[in-house]
Formats: C-alpha cells, structure tokens, sequence
C-alpha cells in the first residue's frame, strides 16, 4: 500500500495535468478574475482619498468570488466518472485525496490572485506604506484559508441541489474570522497605520483549526455521499 | 419620549417573531395530519 | 407526558405574563437611557437561550458522530470528562484566575465546564441514535427564531441609545450575527441536501461553527483595539433589581423555549414517521405490481 503523500502527490499531479491539457476552464477563470477586477475598478473610485483604505477589502472581496469559481469546479471532474465510488472502496486514505485537492486548489487560486493583485496596484496607484514582505503571509494563509475550507464544503455540497449555490453558502459564514483577518492585514500593511502581527497569527490559527478538522471530518463526507 | 416607541417595536418585533415561527409550526402539523389520513385511507 | 402539555402551556404564559408586568413596571428606569433600555429584558434573554440551544445543537452533533463507532464514542466520553475535570480545576489555580477577565468569578467558569459536561452526558442518555439528530434539527431551527430575535431587538435598542443602528466594532452582535449564519447555512444544508446521510453531513458543518465562533470573537474583539469605537457607556455593574428582573425574564424565556423546542421535536419525529410509512407503502405497492406480472414503468398508475 502506497503512503499517504505518495497518494496524495499522484492525485495532485494527475490534476494539473489534466488541467493543463484543456486550458478552457481555466481561461475562462482568468477572464473572469479580470471582469471582478474592472467592475470594482469602475464602482470604487481609484482617485479617492481613502482608496488605500478600502483596497485592501476591495482586493480580498475579489479574490474570494474568483476562489468560488475554482472551488466550483473541484469535484466536477470525480464526479462526471464516477471516481469517488472508487475512492471510497479504496484502502487509500480519504484525506491523502482532499490534501490533493485542496493544494490544487490553492495553486489555481494563487495563480488567479498572482493575474488580479497587479491590476489592482496598478488601477488603484498602490503604494505600500507599511512592510511590504508581510503580504506574503497575508496572501499565502489567507488563500489557504479559503481553499481548505472551499475544497471541504465542495464536497459536501455534491449530493445538494443547486450545488454551485450551496458552495458559498456554506464557505461564507465560516470563513469571516479568516476574511476579517486578510482584510485588516492587508489594509494595515499598506497603510503602514498598525501592526498586522496579530492578524498573521489569527490567520495561522485559523489554518491550523480547520485544516486539521477538515483532515479529521472528510472522510465522513466521503462516505456520506 | 420619542425613544418610547423603539421599545414597542423591539417588544412587537418579537413576539411578532414567535407567532410566525409557532404559525409556521402549527401549519406543518396540519399537512403531517392530512397527509397521514391519506396514508390511512390508502392510495 | 402529553397531558402535561397544555398545563406547562399555561404556565408558561403565566410566568411570561408576570415577566412582561416586572419588565415593564417593577424594574426601575435606567438614569442614563430612561425606559427604552427595558429592551434588554426580551434582548439578553434571547440571546443566552439561542446560545445555550446552539450549544445543545453542538453536544447533539457532536454525538451523533462520535456514536458512528464504539471506539470514538468511548474516546470523545472521556475527553469530555478531562474538559470537565480541568474546566473546574483549573479557574482555581492563581495563575489561571488571573487571567480571568474582570467580573468574572471562577466559580461561575468552573460551573459551566461541570454543566457541559453534565450536559454531555445527559444529553448521551436521554437520545439515542435519531433522536440525537432530531434533537439537533429541533435546536438548530428553534435557536435561529431567537438568534433572530437577538439581532432584530439589538439595533432597535442601539438606535436610540446610542444614535446608530449597528456599530461595526460590537462584538457580542457581530459575533451572534455569524453564528446566526452558521445556523442559517445549516438548515439549508439540511434542507437542500439529497445524501442519504445528510444528517451525519449537518452534523459535521454544526462543528465547524462551533469551531468558528471563538476566531469569530477574538478576530473582531482585535479589530476593536485598532479601531476608535463609538463611545459605548454602561459599563459596570448592573443595578441588583434589574438583575432579579432579567433572571425572571430569562426563567420565563427558557420555559418558553422549552415548549417550542418540545413541539418541534414532537413535529420532527412526526414527520419521520409519515415519511418512512410512505416510502413502506411506496414500496408494498411496488412490490404488489411486481408479483402482478405488471412492469412498473407507467406513472399513472397512482
């Protein structure tokens, strides 16, 4: 029996393959992390005063429609072939396949924030006032944040009517600790007015609490469905 | 004074509140009821 | 049982109505706010009975799961017993009560910890394997009701007293204004959901936000620390009468919700009956058309 991370790197390599082969999902995601990035452009003025205050929300509220959009589409393609019925007779450990899932997850995600974050900096004129480095914590946990609990609710929402609905639905309520966390991280660093310590550490909590649940709880969606 | 009427309102607002809730569960009695004389009578 | 019904009915009516009168009349005016702050005899009520119906939910649920298998159930039976052996040590300890926030007593917190524990176990006896789900449906919904309550009444007082109808920096509101989303997002998963096992799935979301609800509340509490908030006074303690008086309330409001919950449970196990006779008769009508040599493909034979 194979362990557990060689499981779990094969499942993730065997995705971005596939992924890669047909790019059409995944353009249609970047059109669609952009179509966010200029409606928000057009509703909130760039010339503002107090631009650099709101961005960082602006700029989390956006990459939390794109992480929908992904997270949507996790499970479509175990789904269409009846591949979950195989994971469940398995001996192989249900959570080496969410692990897989859900750092696929997180690179086409960060792939969609790497498109999104320039844009902004560049409609919106930012400068960032505070240290700068601090952001990658900020975007790394966060992201994670997003995506593990995103990934999880995707699979409970499989054997759910209107599933696409029921994602964010879901995602939302839990996820506003870890969205307050981003947000006032991310607008203290760029506006240099307060630490953002204490938000890198709530957002790691938070990582740690929920990756560990899901890691514990999944395989009794797997069964469940 | 006039702040008088927002505790009207909270102390309609709620029991306003209760009585749908309670309606809403005096109405699924009612459907469960009928549909167990269905049952009963048979298809 | 049934009989008992309608006279805890009317008591509880009675015990409402007597709340009502000492809400009202009996609690003496606030200096600062005047008569609107009566508010906080349906507000506060509310809010400890949907927390304390969340946190049946949350015990119920977490049953549920532990029970799938002997093993889990014996580990989650004695974990709950070491919570509440170091819950009621602990508050005792120098160094853990000086890191008791202000005003409140360890005893008060070594209480709690010995009631959920009791809760635990109570809960464990009394609801057996359905049961344990149905009573999870009947507190999640009925906590909504009062959650709602909570959050409709709160800005109806804070508007007032304050000038405002939701300040972004209060976090006991914004963190119920979550936990009411969590519960929401739990009924429509129970609703939408067609898995067979929708109940161990709801199960699962119930403990995912109980696992939100402290992040909820430092993230914002942090948020505050940041941010100049609205000046809130009514700090300190309470007036001993109005004290005897949200106790009342609270007493009323509980028996209240007791009857509800009783109703929706009774509701509940109703409707799981008339469900499992249909799908039995579905099922005999099938297997009649069966035997009959006919094929069961046309639909109008209902």
């Amino acid at each position: 029996m194979r362990s557990f991370w060689s499981i779990a790197l094969a499942t993730l390599t065997k995705d971005i393959r596939l992924e890669w082969r047909s790019k059409d999902a995944l353009n249609a995601m970047l059109f669609f992390s952009l179509l966010v990035v200029v409606i928000f452009v057009f509703s909130f003025d760039p010339l503002a005063e107090e631009s650099r205050h709101i961005v960082g929300g602006l700029v989390w509220v956006a990459f939390l429609f794109a992480a929908v959009v992904a997270l949507n589409q996790t499970w479509a393609r175990e789904l269409r072939n009846q591949v979950l019925d195989a994971y469940r007779v398995s001996p192989a450990p249900a959570n080496a396949l969410f692990l897989a899932k859900a750092v696929g997850n997180f690179i086409l995600v960060s792939l969609l924030e790497a498109l999104m974050a320039p844009l902004f900096v560049i409609f919106y004129n930012l400068r960032v006032l505070g240290p700068a480095w601090q952001l990658i914590p900020v975007a790394l946990l966060g992201t994670w944040a997003l995506v593990v609990n995103g990934t999880f609710f995707a699979a409970m929402s499989l054997r759910t009517r209107s599933r696409e609905l029921m994602l964010p639905l879901l995602l939302f309520p839990v996820s506003i600790p870890a969205v307050l966390g981003m947000v006032a991280g991310t607008t203290n660093i760029l506006t240099g007015e307060n630490p953002a310590h204490f938000y890198i550490v709530l957002l790691l909590t938070y990582d740690v609490v929920f990756t560990t649940a899901c890691l514990a709880l999944f395989e009794t969606v797997l069964q469940a469905e | 004074m006039n702040s008088i009427k927002f505790l009207y309102a909270a102390y309609i607002a709620t029991w306003l509140i209760h009585g749908l809730y309670l309606g809403s569960l005096v109405r699924r009695y009612g459907r469960l009821r009928q549909q167990m004389k269905d049952l009963g009578k048979g298809k | 049982m049934k009989r008992a019904f309608p006279i805890l009915a009317v008591l509880t009516v009675l015990f409402l109505a007597y709340a009502f009168y000492q809400a009202l009349w009996v609690a003496p005016t606030d200096a600062l706010q005047g008569d609107v702050y009566r508010i906080i005899y349906y507000h506060v009520p509310s809010a400890w009975t949907a927390f304390l119906l969340f946190f049946i939910n949350f015990i119920a649920s977490v049953q549920y799961l532990a029970n799938a298998r002997p093993s889990t159930a014996r580990a989650a039976k004695w974990i709950v017993i070491a919570i509440g052996i170091v819950g009621f040590v602990a508050p005792f300890i120098p160094q853990v009560r000086q890191q008791l926030p202000t005003g409140m007593y360890p005893s008060s917190v070594a209480t709690t910890f010995l009631i959920i524990t009791t809760l635990y176990f109570v809960i464990g006896k009394y609801f057996v394997d359905q049961d344990l789900d149905v009573l999870a449906v009947t507190t999640a919904e009925v906590g909504v009701v009062f959650c709602s309550i909570v959050l409709v009444t709160g800005p109806i007082w804070a508007r007032p007293v304050w000038g405002i109808w939701w300040a972004p920096g209060d976090i006991r509101l914004a963190s119920t204004l979550v936990l009411w989303l969590i519960y929401v997002s739990y009924l429509v998963l129970r609703r939408f959901s067609d898995s067979a096992q929708t109940q161990k799935l709801a199960a699962v979301l119930a403990v995912f936000g109980a696992l939100d609800v402290p992040l909820v509340y430092f993230s914002i509490w942090f948020f505050r620390t940041q941010h100049p908030q609205p000046v809130i006074g009514g700090g300190g303690s309470m007036d001993p009468r109005m004290l005897h008086v949200l106790l009342i309330s609270w007493m009323a409001f509980l028996s209240f919700a007791f009857l509800v919950c009783w109703s929706r449970y009774r509701l509940e196990k109703l409707r799981r009956e008339v469900e499992e006779a249909e799908a039995l008769e579905s099922l005999m009508e099938t297997s009649a058309t069966f035997s009959a040599g006919k094929v069961p493909f046309s639909q109008g034979s209902k």
